[in-house]
């Protein structure tokens, strides 16, 4: 029996701050930072947009793109880190903004930057038992940088939605297969209550993404006796340009297979939807019968890695809904003081 | 655009999310907020659930620059008069600088925040409106 995507819909905000502007601000030096980081600007989401209004857009793309009645959706999981409730589900405000309630399930899953890819694989399960017709897995975030934090420069907003299903004829890419790599590692968090998140600083590349990024994809290449020259493109969790280039390499992938999905130069980290995003700018490109490689990382920490052939479906659903390229397009950029009010740094009593 | 009570604001939450208004099946005038009668065909009306698409043009528009309790932080802002193409106008938050802001402007749906009550009571959601052309605003 085959899983994989019926559909996909991705969502930026039209805003974005250069690296310049950031570091204007901090007294860095941005050509170093840019260079070290490989992030030139990032999305920045308007002063009435959030985790859910942002996953409700990527949500509704995925379901305009494919055509499908939303009433097909069993389940619906939103992954985020900053949802906009501490208690009270981004889910259900999804799931009745795209008109999939109410005979549903729902949640939302947190697990730093790999929890959409965590509601993928849930999806999968549900939809391959049976359990649900379709699934709806989402990957939205506003992500929190600290003022002057090393975070701020890539901290970004942009969300992803995927509908999982298990009629050959409706995927636009099978999932071949997918494994995970989870250990405890507190290479970052944030505590209940507190605005921005506190990383183990330099803690968080080898023992936190290189070391779960490398396990989940050998693992995942060694269960299907794959090679990384079977595959057409990779993506794998992109914080900054750096750690994906980098993974790339100690796997055996080459530059030119992670080119398209490297969004991260143009759009920053978008958490949760950082991957998913990724993946979804290769699928705007990619061919029928092309192969994707993807490996999503959380801190915390854990890989979730991903075999995914297109379909042919794929050429004549593409363009019902906006691609990753058109979403980079033309950004409006604004100056640190709008980012700042923006994103509610600038407390109004 | 005002901040309402929990369950006056849930009660109206499909009709804000999805435009859902309704329609009279006998003479085709179509209503949002929907209506559980037709003005016109009275009795004789059939009432029925009516998704809007959203798309409209802005009939007349204002800048808020002192904002109401829970839009804090968010003006400047346009509020506007939109027309849907199905008929009926609703008054909205039109995402869009002020200065290009034009009156007769086809403008398309989106999912925004439309007010919080406070830091510890309900974040609002809705619909307001952007410009359809992928033009800067
Ligand atoms: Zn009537």
């Amino acid at each position: 029996m085959s899983v994989g995507i019926v559909s996909y819909g991705a969502y930026v905000p039209k805003y974005r701050i250069k690296v310049e502007d950031i570091a204007r601000v901090w007294g860095d030096d941005a050509e170093i930072l840019k260079a070290g980081l490989m992030v030139n600007e990032k999305a920045v989401p308007d002063v009435d947009e959030d985790a859910a209004t942002i996953a409700v857009e990527a949500a509704r793309a995925a379901v305009n793109r494919s055509g499908i009645d939303a009433q097909r959706i069993g389940a619906v999981y939103t992954g985020s880190e900053s949802h906009p409730y501490a208690v009270k589900p981004t889910s259900t405000i999804v799931a009745e903004a795209t008109g999939a309630t109410p005979v549903m399930t729902a949640a939302d899953f947190e697990f730093a930057c790999k929890a959409g890819t965590a509601a993928v694989q849930a999806c999968m399960g549900l939809v391959n038992s049976g359990m649900i017709d379709l699934g709806m897995a989402i990957g939205a975030d506003v992500a929190q940088g600290a003022p002057g934090d090393a975070l701020e420069y890539t901290a970004a907003a942009g969300g992803v939605a995927y509908i999982i299903g298990n009629k050959e004829s409706e995927l636009v890419a099978v999932i071949e297969d997918t494994y995970s790599f989870t250990t405890d590692t507190p290479d970052f968090w944030r505590r209940e209550g507190m605005p921005y998140p506190e990383h183990g600083g330099r803690f968080t590349g080898e023992p936190g993404y290189f070391k779960h990024v490398t396990n989940a994809a050998k693992g995942l290449l060694n269960k299907l006796d794959a090679k990384p020259e079977d595959y057409d493109y990779a993506v794998f969790h992109q914080p900054n340009g750096k750690f994906p280039s980098r993974a790339a390499k100690m796997l055996g992938f080459s530059k030119e297979q992670i080119a398209p999905g490297l969004v991260v130069t143009r759009l920053g980290n978008t958490y949760s939807g950082s991957c998913m995003m990724g993946i979804a700018a290769t699928l705007d490109q990619a061919k029928p019968g092309d192969r994707i490689f993807a490996t999503a990382f959380g801190s915390g920490a854990g890989g979730d890695a991903f075999s995914i052939t297109v379909t042919d479906k794929i050429d004549e659903m593409r363009d019902n809904a906006p691609k990753v390229e058109e979403l980079l397009a033309d950004p409006i950029y604004v100056d640190y003081a709008t980012y700042a009010k923006h994103k509610g740094k600038i407390k109004i009593a | 655009m005002i901040i309402m009570s929990v369950p006056r604001f849930w009660r109206k939450q499909i009709a804000r999310y999805n435009l859902v208004g309704t329609q009279c099946k006998k003479c085709g005038e179509k209503f949002y907020p929907p209506r559980n009668m037709c003005p016109k065909c009275r009795r004789d009306g059939e009432i029925e659930e009516y998704k809007f698409s959203g798309k409209g043009e802005v009939v007349t528009y204002t800048v808020i620059h002192t904002a109401a309790e829970g839009f804090e932080g968010q003006t400047p802002y346009v509020l506007g008069i939109i027309k849907l193409e199905e008929g009926p106008s609703l008054t909205s938050q039109i995402i869009c600088d002020a200065e290009n802001v034009k009156i007769g402007m086809k403008v398309k749906p989106v999912f925004r925040k439309l007010g919080q009550d406070g830091e510890r009571g309900m974040i609002y959601y809705g619909t307001k409106f952007v410009p359809e052309s992928t033009d800067k605003c």
